[in-house]
């Protein structure tokens, strides 16, 4: 397909890791023919492999797993895994415990190490990285399953276009956010049901809204905005106007999608991980 | 079948915000320009198989509006916006710093751009979608599949 860019060629590769589609596109000189852009998306997706097995919950023998039946210790565990989990508390913070990396094992269970809600968006921030700095002449994006990260390391391409699903008829968009850099994440009960819980108490959350999607600096950050805005329920823009530096876009179940502006940080202080 | 895919933007309050700098780098404030609730643009109901109601070439009576170039502490910031019938229907930086992968992060909430106007949203104009997760059984169907289809 020629490319509507500036002449730049456009190339995707599309991988399951996570149990979600990763598609990842790469624009800039010759991208669907340069070796190092083979190697560089091969890397990004080696990562992402990398990551599920030291993260996921399904696997036994993942360090989470381990963590989770008690036959090691968090201290004991992998330096992402330390790192994730400190991400997870700094989440829960300031989400004020909506966002919890710390789930009811059950109704009445005991609270499991549970960062799967924060490990896809890291890892997909971190592969989007990788790439982008292997590949200084090229503009790449990782879509995961529906969250975002992106870079341009080119002066002279457009942005790119990231369209908002509407959560009433997936095959619509409520909006596009044209974006140089950062995150786009969108939490709902659209594609898996009720998958967000309130975590305080294990129930489900998102009461009165259909979808949450946060546009900001980053992927971790938006994704975990989102989500805690979302378990939150309608009334959640009081606290996504607190965040700093986002864009976000409301989606109640009744009534129409609304816009909220995050508040504006001092731009001296880019929350740069 | 893309363009069955067609997504109609509507129903979406236009809000776009714009940034004017100010000379001085310590009063660098953005101003939001609300320009008013959009018209539904889902008159059609739901029905998303015709094809898109072609007004992609439509330009009649919008106008585009280049700002001044602004200094700002990372390098110079242009704004162009597009009005059409009174709205802004669009924004884009017509010119950003651009210097390094840090420069880029702070572009993307210094210069944040959320074009929420009806415009058509094939595909084709969309690079990548965002909404709940969507697992690998759902991806088949999915607009982005579609997208990525484009560029494999």
């Amino acid at each position: 397909m020629s490319d509507r860019r500036g002449g730049n060629e456009r190339r995707a590769r599309v991988d399951h890791v996570m149990g979600m589609p990763v598609s990842i596109h790469v624009r800039g000189p010759a991208a669907r023919t340069d070796p190092d852009v083979d190697a560089a998306l091969a890397r990004a997706v080696a990562l992402l492999h990398d990551v599920e097995a030291v993260f996921s919950t399904y696997r036994p023998d993942s360090a989470v797993s381990r963590i989770r039946r008690g036959e090691l210790s968090l201290a004991g565990a992998p330096a992402d895994v330390r790192e994730v989990a400190r991400l997870c508390e700094q989440a829960r913070d300031r989400t004020e415990g909506w966002f919890d990396g710390w789930l009811p094992d059950g109704p009445r269970g005991p609270r499991l190490f549970e960062p799967t809600g924060l490990v896809k968006g890291w890892a997909v921030e971190r592969a989007c990285r990788q790439l982008s700095g292997a590949l200084p002449s090229h503009d790449v994006l990782v879509d995961a399953g529906g969250d975002i990260a992106l870079a341009c390391r080119r002066p002279d391409t457009p942005p790119w276009t990231v369209g908002v699903e509407d959560p009433r008829d997936r095959t619509r968009l409520l909006a596009t956010v044209e974006l140089r850099a950062g995150g786009v994440a969108t939490s709902g009960t659209a594609a898996r049901g009720a998958h967000v819980l309130d975590p305080r108490g294990g129930g489900p959350g998102g009461e009165g809204l259909l979808s949450v999607t946060v546009v900001g600096p980053n992927l971790v950050d938006a994704d975990i905005d989102a989500t805690a805005a979302f378990a939150r329920g309608i009334g959640c823009e009081a606290w996504l106007e607190t965040r700093p530096d986002i864009v976000a876009l409301v989606v109640p179940e009744n009534g129409d999608p609304r816009t909220v502006r995050g508040r504006l940080r001092a731009p001296a202080s880019p929350s740069l991980r | 079948m893309r363009r069955n895919l067609v997504a109609l933007l509507g129903t979406v309050s236009g809000l776009v915000l714009l940034f004017s700098y100010h000379t001085s780098l310590d009063s660098s404030v953005p101003t939001a320009v609300a320009t008013g609730p959009a018209t539904p643009g889902n008159a059609s109901g739901g029905d998303t198989s015709g094809s898109s109601s072609g007004s992609s070439g439509s330009s009649s009576g919008a106008r585009t509006y280049t700002g001044e170039v602004a200094d700002t502490r990372w390098g110079p910031v242009q704004v162009q916006v597009t009005v059409q019938d009174g709205k802004i229907t669009a924004a884009q930086p017509t010119q950003v710093p651009n210097e390094n992968f840090r420069d880029q992060e702070i572009n993307s909430y210094a210069v944040p751009i959320l074009n929420q106007e009806a415009v058509q949203a094939q595909s084709a104009q969309i690079d990548a979608v965002s909404g709940a997760t969507v697992t690998s059984d759902g991806y088949i169907q999915s607009l982005q599949s579609a997208i990525d289809q484009a560029h494999l």
